[in-house]
């Protein structure tokens, strides 16, 4: 410090540097409590992202609007072939209009009906896997992640699943069984929840033998009890997650089997379904519209959820909560 | 030392999968309706006449015969013939023809993600969160939430219209390699970009950079001898995959480009139930898949001394 510093603080009173504050009994307690709450900080961090916003409100609309849809005045049935009343023939790749807003395809059945049946079908096929997918993998991950003995044994054969690619096993699936609504949920179910079941093990084998279990367990509690108040918090952000990203896995998974011939039946109509029927027709530009409409249904859809997926996991993690 | 013991467990796991694997599929295989080996000629042909041809192709053995008859034939290198596609062709020949195709497109479309996808992630995580990073988040969000199918269509679809570019693969036609070969790295641009701005976002906020900062290298320097040099360590374990994958080639490319490569032709195999063809591809191609894994943990154990090898994470 030099001097000229010294000076100017000596300058000062001693009564303007130093004095006593008033106890206040609020203030004291105000540090010993916290008003964090996970799920408080999860949706107030999810809120703050306007895009993730948007595609929740635009999914909720869209879902609530394809499940009352077949109820609403003057729908058509999907599958329903309608007929020119003017020739009394099929009404084969009617371009769009009043009556049938998305046109019609090459059979004449109504696009617009037929996008939003296609759309819960696929939507039921993905929240099906995506529950499965969560189910099992959890209770495999615990059998696996709890269970020493069985350790070793199930790492291995996750070693020879994971080894071989996801694309081939669906595939050879697929190929094997007759083309169906069942075969379909079947081959989603068979690869998707090895990534589960492996994140829920390493999550239980580190969280296992923390302290904070030790002791529940030195105290008595029942494992039931820790597993839902100690371990499970910090899946369920995860399983959130996992259900909303796959989503778009599944309807992706979906557009590439039927792709490849291995869909869905063609009287099913399904969001992949009618995006391959829609391909068949592009060398035409006025029927592009077959293609044009479903692909953008299922974009949106598939966008949506990846976002909300994506934001959610973010928002999830407390290490972006404050 | 431990790294040979490594390699060699590693070896040892992944030669059981591979059998794991041929057997499976080809017990898979034998559960599938005998129509599919006889072309169109099913309906018209007599019991007898059928029971012959099954014999000759040793279809009526019991399976365990079968399956020894299918691994001494795969081991003199014989895949058997096609049926439907081009009956009485060995598949081997069939696949020769194929493969320097994919290969071609695939390793191109490689150099192209790699370059343009890495090049992305650098910028991105130098503009974090300016114009540049919310556009190229939008590509990735966009190329990994719509499905490949989709956008491969439409891209066909458009550009084709306003490039002038062919919009089928023609051998002679130099032009019409481009678009295959650029919708192919699609994917993985937007795979790199993600991965390598992530890694950089974390990596560049750690004390060691700081450090380096602080006693006067200079940004680009950070950025070549640490940032991206750690930032290879774990892309290295994906490598040996992506190159083998090229044999594989692009099914979406393939078939829509009517490229004469081996995703197209899985894709004909399925839709015509070639059986014995599906088969070979569905061998050729997971064996690609374990040996590409296997290179990979080898090559990530070589790069990075940090890795121990005989613990498993987290297992006690």
């Amino acid at each position: 410090m030099t001097a000229k510093e010294e000076k100017t603080i000596s300058a000062i009173e001693e009564q303007e540097l130093f004095t006593f504050a008033e106890f206040d009994e609020e203030a004291s307690e105000r540090t010993g409590y916290s008003n964090y709450s996970y799920w408080g900080s999860t949706i107030r961090v999810f809120l703050k992202n306007k895009s993730a916003v948007t595609c929740l409100i635009i999914m909720i609309s869209l879902l609530a609007f394809t499940f009352i849809q077949p109820y609403l005045p003057n729908q058509k049935n999907p599958i329903t072939v309608h007929l020119d009343p003017n020739t009394g023939r099929q009404l084969m790749n009617h371009p769009p209009s009043k009556e049938y807003w998305f046109g019609t395809n090459s059979i004449g059945q109504d696009l617009w009906a037929r996008i939003w049946s296609g759309t819960r079908t696929s939507l039921l096929i993905a929240i099906i896997v995506g529950v499965w997918e969560v189910a099992f993998g959890i209770a495999f991950g615990a059998l696996w992640g709890y269970v020493r003995q069985l350790d070793a044994l199930i790492t291995e054969i996750y070693n020879v699943i994971h080894n071989i690619p996801t694309t081939i096993i669906m595939m050879l699936l697929a190929y094997i069984m007759r083309p169906s609504f069942k075969t379909m949920i079947l081959v989603m179910c068979a690869t998707g929840w090895l990534g589960m079941a492996r994140f829920v093990r390493n999550q239980i084998i580190i969280i296992r033998d923390r302290e904070y279990n030790l002791a529940s367990r030195c105290l008595g509690t029942p494992t039931s009890r820790i597993i839902m108040k100690n371990l499970l918090p910090y899946l369920v952000s995860v399983i959130v997650m996992r259900i909303a990203l796959s989503i778009p896995g599944t309807i992706g998974w979906e557009v590439f089997l039927t792709y490849i011939g291995l869909g869905l039946p063609i009287d099913t109509p399904s969001l992949g379904n009618l995006v391959n029927e829609g391909r068949r027709l592009i060398m035409s530009p006025s029927l592009r519209y077959q293609l044009i409409f479903p692909s953008a249904v299922l974009s949106l859809i598939t966008v949506s959820f990846y976002i909300m997926g994506n934001a959610f996991s973010d928002a999830a993690d407390p290490r972006n909560h404050w | 030392m431990n790294m040979i013991r490594y390699t060699l467990r590693r070896l040892w796991q992944s030669t059981v999968t591979v059998f794991i694997v041929l057997t499976a599929v080809f017990l898979l295989m034998r559960l599938l309706p005998v129509e599919g080996y006889f072309k169109d000629a099913y309906d018209k042909m007599q019991p007898e006449q059928r029971e012959n041809i099954l014999r000759s192709l040793g279809l009526l053995d019991p399976w365990y015969i079968q399956l020894k008859n299918f691994y001494a034939k795969l081991f003199r290198g014989d895949l058997g013939q096609s049926i439907v596609y081009r009956p009485k062709v060995p598949i081997s020949e069939i696949l020769s023809a194929k493969i320097p195709y994919s290969v071609k497109f695939g390793l191109t479309a490689m150099a192209l993600s790699l370059a343009l996808g890495l090049a992305m992630g650098v910028i991105q995580a130098r503009e974090k969160g300016k114009f540049w990073d919310k556009i190229f988040t939008a590509y990735i969000v966009f190329i990994n939430a719509v499905p490949a199918a989709v956008y491969l269509i439409f891209t066909q679809l458009y550009v084709t219209s306003v490039t002038k570019l062919p919009i089928l693969f023609d051998r002679t036609k130099p032009s019409s390699w481009i678009l295959p070969a650029v919708s192919m790295s699609f994917g993985g641009i937007a795979g790199y970009a993600m991965w390598m701005r992530r890694y950089m976002v974390d990596e560049l906020n750690k004390d060691y950079i700081k450090l380096a900062r602080a006693k006067g290298m200079s940004s680009t320097a950070i950025m070549v001898k640490h940032v991206m040099r750690n930032a290879f360590v774990p892309m290295a374990q994906y490598l040996p995959t992506s190159v083998l994958a090229t044999i594989s080639g692009s099914i979406y490319i393939e078939s829509l480009y009517s490229i004469p490569g081996m995703g197209g032709l899985l894709v004909d195999a399925i839709s015509i139930q070639d059986n014995t063809l599906v088969q070979a591809l569905v061998l050729i191609f997971s064996s690609l898949g374990i040996i590409g894994l296997f290179l990979g943990d080898v090559l990530m154990a070589l790069f990075d001394p940090r890795i121990k090898l005989e613990k498993r994470g987290g297992a006690r």
